[in-house]
């Protein structure tokens, strides 16, 4: 069964509904090596964004994500703001015209929003941040792929995928984004935005069970 | 026309007190227009603010962005994005700390100074001393 548009609308309201459970979770994490304010923030953005989509009966898979980015980059206030955003919106470049998402349609949208995050950030993996948990989950995915998983399994081994590596930020020092500035002393804690990350994998694969 | 400045800062407080600042030295010759906080006024940065604030302080002669930390220059590359192209060769985004390069682009300007000019002086608050080292 291929993604649809409603899975996609599914999985956006449901980061909504775990961003906002979690928000006190993401800052607490946010609280030990950042600004305290990711949760905080992530919760703000995706109630901002589910206040726009409800309005937008008739969009597409590609309107829905663009719109998601546009509006994060405009409401969350910190870095996950141009970030979440940037990969949102290069995921909606990456599903333009697409009715439904099939396998590879779906590493194409997450590959596109890695390269974006990796882009707007001037980053790469093992600095503890975000893409710690999408790249894994992404070669996770690729890997199912290869042994003829179906989609859902695909999608469940990315989330496998985002949880071995956000657990992973655990040991890595910080190079990049407010955590940085503690340098060795961010050891030791997991990463707000992998963790974010990860949640949101996890919302997917739930809407794409539901359906 | 001097070149204007803009201010990005994570807290509209700071952006508000190096705008006058920077200001002061200036003496109104220059326009400097600040971006600070999010649009429901808690710390982060707003790309609508940003926006709004490269509008305010555009000049023929163009803009020197200075900004405040890391995520601050995420916003404010994504907000040069949404100009053309002719506009968006006119702004420079300073990598100088945001109290020293305010006060030095805003007296380079004020002097009319070109934009090259006023980026490079920003740059000097990079290794500006402040009395002795400890």
């Amino acid at each position: 069964m291929p993604v649809t548009t409603g899975d996609i609308r599914d999985w956006i309201q449901r980061s909504g509904q775990v961003l906002h459970e979690n928000n006190a979770y993401l800052t607490q994490l946010d609280s030990a090596i950042g600004d305290a304010d990711h949760g905080i923030n992530m919760d703000r953005g995706f109630q901002a964004v589910n206040k726009k989509l409800a309005g937008m009966e008739e969009a597409d898979i590609s309107t829905l994500l663009k719109t998601t980015g546009t509006t994060l980059v405009s409401t969350v206030g910190g870095a996950s703001g141009p970030l979440y955003g940037t990969a949102f919106l290069r995921a909606g470049v990456a599903t333009a015209g697409k009715q439904t998402l099939e396998s590879a349609d779906l590493i194409t949208l997450f590959e596109a929003a890695l390269e974006g995050v990796k882009a707007r950030g001037k980053a790469q993996t093992g600095e503890k941040t975000m893409l710690d948990a999408l790249a894994p989950a992404i070669e996770a995915a690729k890997q199912a792929q290869a042994a003829q998983a179906s989609l859902a399994q695909i999608v469940q081994a990315m989330v496998a995928g985002a949880e071995v590596g956000t657990k992973a930020t655990i040991e890595m020092t910080a190079t990049k984004g407010r955590a940085s500035y503690l340098g060795e002393r961010s050891v030791g804690h997991q990463d707000p935005g992998a963790t974010s990350c990860w949640l949101l994998l996890q919302a997917l694969a739930d809407s794409i069970k539901q359906a | 026309m001097a070149v204007g400045i803009v201010i990005v800062s994570h807290s509209a407080r700071l952006a508000e007190g190096v705008a006058e600042l920077a200001g002061q030295m200036s003496m109104g010759e220059v326009t400097i227009a600040v971006a600070g906080g999010t649009d429901d006024g808690s710390i982060g940065t707003s790309i609508d603010k940003v926006a709004a604030a490269l509008q305010k302080a555009s000049s023929p002669d163009g803009t020197l962005v200075l900004l405040d930390l890391g995520s601050a220059v995420m916003i404010t590359e994504m907000a040069l994005e949404m100009l053309d192209a002719q506009e968006k060769e006119r702004v420079i985004i300073s990598t100088a700390p945001l109290v020293e390069g305010a006060v030095l682009a805003a007296v380079e300007a004020s002097a009319g100074s070109t934009l090259q000019e006023v980026a490079e002086a920003a740059n000097n608050g990079h290794d500006m001393p402040k009395g002795h080292q400890a």
